[in-house]
């Protein structure tokens, strides 16, 4: 009989789940509980003062209530200024779109598919030594490259990707390459299937160039936790390139691929982006289908883009956006052709933002943001108004309680979605000789303690007693979340913040201080929380590295406006004085 | 596309038999169980236990279950698990065929693989909405899907998709009437909830009980569970729930109700008080009863083994449990204690949005909705039918329709069901077949019941024409023609057979007229036969009389 032999259901039997001991996770875990101010009682815990740098008090504003003088005053007030651009590239030549480029080189047959191809593998080649973005490297590139010019001599109709080199992520499937999600729990899993948007990008001609290093499974922010490897960043190798889509901001960065797939969850998109000091696009939650994605938290991940211009990024989103019948929680919202309604900077008026009206969301400026960042990011506030915009100040008031409630309910879902990585169908498996440590061994070796440390805090968040106290608030403050930002959004047109609080760091310097890298997730999980899209462009650099580092200007929008979001990047982007987004990797290269 | 998955699953030994049936020994394996022995332990001590006890349970008849059970009261509510019957399964498009081999309609949603997600089948919606309305529940407008989260092999997700908090029926009853044989009366059970959720796979075992493998092909098939109030008080009522749910299943087309198969499972739990006591026992759970007969026999052993420990004294020995029926020992044994209450965790699906119904589709399914077994019963009652006959009459949607569809082309009711429950469910029973399969119209029994009635043909040759039409089809006009079966009716064609048989049998005439006036039968059976079975028998009775009386 069935009932003899086998354990019955029931996480009480497994240890690991339910048991207050977090052993099984070791000693990092259990370093990291005891930092955390007795988290039974209070479930904002995550909000403890010391470790979280933007804390603001009701009163006073760091700035005056009149947005006039705030802007005027700040460039002035706000030292130091930025970093100058990196010496090597004088020229304030915009960043001009790649892809519409190798097109151009296809159509009139300057280059074949097959040259560009090999020009960027070769790159790719040289750079990876010191950037490690790659878990895998497709094999059959260049081969594809060259049915792309088989395609271009017959004379057929090119999709808009043809011969472009995508990289994924390694949480988005594809069939004919591993796909890990970081972890080695699936480090032998190759799927059976292409995820929809990497079948869209298929279809629309690319080229998958390999799969990118992520923090496991998308948990982390500097790429750190990937199980595999550690990831630089091309503008100082001895930092990180944020996180958790690190693998993906650097090889576009270090133009090792032409742009790239990232997930964003809670800012794992838009904080490489800024870190890397590439476009970074996290479209509305619904805009792209998530089936093929490797789940963290259902209800806020979304698959993003990386470009080295807005171009680059408003084409990649066109070719993957739209509705999935594979994905309920896809949206049937019109897609268009975003790149199309891209001015060029011949055709800019002297105004082109006239009347755009820019909110700067007071609680992302001020105490716990570096100086540079803040002092790029009222200057980018500057330049916007110079292209006619009407700049104010607009407060959110449940800014500061998105970083708890996005932890908490990011953190239960994951310990939901994780569930299925139990050894017992694929992926890593233990040898166990019983149910129960099938289960706990395979899930205790395979899984990496960022991981183990958020599946126990999602799982105590659910648990009997506590789902009140800790989800059902969250859910709560999310609702708060999503108004207070329809409020803002109903009186601007966009909003602005710094992508993160500080430009990138060095290896290695948050990873014993869990919680302090929990908050340089403050300026993104809002967005998350409210389903929003957000476009990140490096906007300038502060001191740091070989050649300065850059730093990212986050624009905000209503729901499915990711094309105004991108017109106004584009507008950014193009008119942006004496900045190249250039890295010492590539130039030394 | 199944078989390209396989890629994924760790073993192949599917593809190395490819050709063969499935057996327990050559199917896909996933994964080895080895058996926790401390549990087995555990698990035998507790049977040797409760041996002596049950044992004397065991030889209790009905009779003195009623003696056991007085002065105590058995509560007993019922969680029921239907399956649906749609084409897809819940939330992917495979199909699901009871007894298909082992993973081989599966898919990467189904299998839970990294990445994929679920999508609604909005025939689950439909179906539930069916049973809610025909279960007389209020319909909940915006209901959601919960992960249900636990871990075992056969629940590839690591949770289960199931409705928690917002089922999407609530508050219903259901309305049945007892066997005659049981006692008969009307009886209303409520019906606390029912909400829409995914079956788990299967998980089959080694015979050396070494190992077991995980089968997927159910996993993602959609089940409404049904929760009943606590409302029966014996195995009757629980098994007429039960019967009267299979009913409405059936007739509503939502599922095949079959219980062997597991299309329909009920699990019971039960407690007992003594009469008057308002606080409930401590509640056992029974499972795995695979007929109706098994679920009254499961629940009244059950019943007694608890006002035994009552009675001894020994009540604390009734502690939370699920226990299984035994169908060969016809007694219920411990599966597993319940060690505390399991926390599922639930929090809302993230994959799925909100279930919101609007009026108009509501309204549109209960205006589709069929005659109710309950709405039957009242209307053969109506036409004058013993409650047996209602109740035979109403258990099966097909046998109804035709029952229905013959009254309807004029047959008497009480003819009607009488064919229908005599020598048409005898030939049913005995062939194995079900009345839509059989080659009888109902327009053809009303002809033929109409056909005797105004003697065009007598009851005898009725029953011969019946077997006909059941197996060869046809009509009654045609076959009476066409083998000549038009009764006699003509007194003097009877009285010239009548004569016939006279003059052939002197001898018996002889005796006949000396007294021995039982031969008349063997008169009469001899002019039936010279008629070959045509001639009208009151007529021919009436000639035979009269002649066998003229001579004397
Ligand atoms: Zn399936």
């Amino acid at each position: 009989m069935y009932s003899i032999r086998v354990s019955p259901p029931g996480p009480h039997r497994f240890a690991f789940f339910a048991g207050p001991k977090p052993s099984l996770c070791g000693e990092r875990v259990s370093a990291r509980r005891s930092a955390m101010p007795s988290p039974i009682q209070n479930p904002r815990f995550l909000l403890y003062h010391r470790c979280l740098p933007l804390h603001f008090p009701p009163n006073p504003f760091p700035f005056p209530p009149n947005p006039r003088r705030l802007l005027h005053r700040s460039t002035a007030a706000l030292s130091p200024q930025p970093a100058p651009a990196p010496q090597t590239l004088t020229s304030a030549v915009p960043p001009s779109s790649e892809i519409l480029s190798i097109r151009e080189s296809l159509l009139s047959r300057r280059k074949t598919a097959a040259e560009i191809a090999a020009e960027y593998l070769d790159r790719l080649r040289r750079t990876e030594q010191q950037l490690r973005s790659f878990l895998h490297v497709s094999e059959t590139a260049m081969r594809e490259a060259e049915e792309v010019d088989g395609l271009v001599e017959s004379g057929a109709e090119l999709g808009p990707l043809t011969g472009v080199l995508v990289a994924v992520k390694d949480n988005i499937c594809t069939a004919d390459m591993p796909s890990t999600g970081g972890s080695r729990i699936l480090g032998s899993y190759r799927p059976a299937f292409d995820a929809t948007a990497v079948k869209r990008l298929r279809e629309a001609g690319a080229i998958i160039v390999g799969k990118t290093n992520l923090d496991e499974f998308g948990m982390g922010s500097t790429t750190e936790s990937s199980g595999f490897q550690v990831t630089t960043n091309p503008w100082d190798v001895s930092r990180v390139p944020g996180g958790s889509s690190g693998g993906s901001a650097a090889a576009v960065s270090a133009r090792q691929c032409v742009v790239s797939l990232g997930s964003d969850t809670g800012g794992s998109v838009r904080q490489p982006a800024s870190f890397c000091g590439v476009v970074g696009m996290k479209p509305t939650y619904g805009r792209v289908s998530r089936f093929g994605l490797m789940a963290y938290a259902s209800s806020l991940d979304v698959i993003g883009c990386f470009g080295s211009s807005v171009v680059d990024a408003a084409i990649l989103l066109s070719a993957i956006s739209g509705h999935d019948r594979l994905d309920a929680t896809s949206s049937k919202h019109e897609v268009s052709d975003y790149a199309s309604q891209l001015v060029s900077l011949d055709h800019l008026e002297s105004k082109p933002l006239k009347g755009l009206r820019v909110g700067v969301i007071r609680e992302t400026i001020g105490e716990g943001v570096d100086l540079g960042v803040m002092s790029s990011v009222q200057a980018a506030a500057s330049h916007l108004e110079q292209l006619g915009s009407i700049v104010t100040e607009v407060s959110l008031p449940s800014f500061s309680l998105g970083l708890p409630a996005y932890y908490i309910l990011a953190s239960s879902e994951a310990s939901s979605n994780l569930s299925r990585y139990d050894g017992v169908r694929y992926g890593y498996q233990a040898t166990a000789d019983e149910l129960s440590s099938l289960y706990g061994d395979s899930r205790a070796n395979g899984l990496g303690p960022e991981v183990k440390l958020r599946i126990l805090m999602g799982t105590y968040a659910l648990s009997a007693g506590y789902y009140d106290a800790y989800y059902k608030r969250a859910q709560q403050v999310r609702t708060l979340v999503r108004k207070s930002f329809k409020d803002a959004l109903d009186k601007n047109d966009i909003l602005i913040s710094p992508a993160a609080p500080s430009a990138a760091y060095k290896i290695g310097e948050k990873t014993n201080d869990p919680l302090a890298m929990y908050a340089g997730d403050i300026m993104t999980v809002n967005v998350n929380l409210a389903g929003l899209p957000a476009l990140v462009v490096p906007c300038g650099f502060v001191e740091g590295g070989p050649a300065g580092l850059p730093v990212g200007l986050q624009m905000i929008g209503a729901a499915f406006h990711e094309g105004k979001l991108l017109r106004v990047g584009h507008i950014f982007e193009q008119t942006l004085q004496n900045h190249r987004f250039i890295p010492p990797l590539l130039a030394e290269t | 596309m199944a078989l390209i998955y396989f890629r994924c699953i760790r073993m192949n030994h599917l593809f190395l038999h490819p050709s063969s049936p499935f057996t327990k020994k050559s199917g896909v394996l996933f994964c080895t169980l080895q058996a926790s022995h401390a549990q087995v332990a555990t698990q035998v001590n507790f049977q040797n236990q409760g041996k002596q006890k049950e044992k004397s349970i065991q030889t209790a008849t009905k009779k003195t279950l009623e003696h056991h059970k007085h002065g105590y009261e058995a509560i007993i509510g019922i969680e029921t698990h239907v399956q649906l019957s749609t084409l897809t399964k819940a939330f992917c498009s495979c199909p699901y065929l009871y007894g298909t081999r082992p993973n081989t309609t599966i898919c990467p949603i189904c299998m839970g693989l990294p990445g994929t997600l679920p999508v609604l089948n909005s025939k689950v919606v439909e179906f539930a909405v069916k049973l809610g309305l025909a279960l007389n529940c209020e319909l909940s407008m915006n209901s959601k899907f919960d992960r249900k989260q636990y871990f075992y092999p056969d629940l590839p997700k690591g949770y289960q998709i199931s409705q928690f908090d917002v089922p999407i029926a609530t508050k219903g009853f259901i309305d049945l009437d007892l066997p005659v044989e049981f006692g008969g009366g009307h009886r209303r059970f409520g019906i606390t909830r029912i909400h829409m959720e995914e079956d788990a796979g299967k998980l089959l075992h080694s015979e050396t009980g070494s190992y077991s493998q995980v089968d997927l092909n159910r996993a993602g098939v959609p089940l409404l569970e049904i929760v009943s109030e606590p409302d029966m008080r014996s195995g009757v009522e629980a098994a007429e729930y039960a019967a009267e749910l299979q009913r409405l299943v059936r007739y509503l087309g939502v599922s095949n109700g079959n219980m062997q198969e597991g299309s329909l499972r009920c699990d019971v739990n039960i407690s007992v008080r003594p009469t008057g006591q308002s606080q409930f026992g401590t509640k056992v759970e029974i499972k795995n009863m695979n007929s109706f007969s098994a679920m009254n026999r499961a629940i009244d052993y059950e019943i007694s083994r608890q006002v035994l420990l009552h009675r001894e004294g020994q009540s604390d020995q009734i502690v939370q449990e699920t226990r299984l029926w035994d169908e060969a020992a016809q007694k219920t044994f411990t599966m597993r204690k319940k060690e505390g209450l399991a926390d599922y965790r639930y929090f809302p699906e993230p994959d799925l949005p909100e279930v919101v119904l609007v009026k108009e589709y509501i309204d549109e399914i209960r205006q589709s909705l069929p005659e109710l077994p309950e709405a039957k019963r009242r209307r053969y009652e109506k036409l004058g039918l013993s409650m047996q006959d209602v109740l035979f009459l109403a258990n099966d949607n097909n046998v109804a329709d035709f029952f229905d569809a013959a009254v309807e082309n004029g047959a008497d009711a009480k003819l009607a069901a009488n064919w229908i429950m005599g020598d048409i469910a005898a030939y049913l029973k005995n062939e194995r077949r079900t009345i839509d399969e059989i080659k009888l119209t109902p327009k053809e029994l009303s002809e033929l019941i109409a056909f005797i009635k105004n003697g065009t043909i007598s009851g005898k040759i009725g029953k011969e024409i019946l077997f006909e039409l059941i197996s060869k089809g046809g009509t009654v006009k045609s076959l009476i023609e066409e083998k000549d079966l038009v009764q006699i009716v003509d007194p003097a064609t009877i009285g010239a057979l009548v004569d016939k048989v006279l003059a052939a049998n002197p001898k018996q005439l002889q005796q006949y007229r000396g007294g021995k006036t039982k031969l008349q039968g063997f008169f009469a059976g001899q002019v039936m036969k010279e008629s070959k079975g045509k001639a009208n028998p009151m007529l021919l009775n009436k000639i035979l009389t009269e002649k066998l009386h003229a001579g004397s």
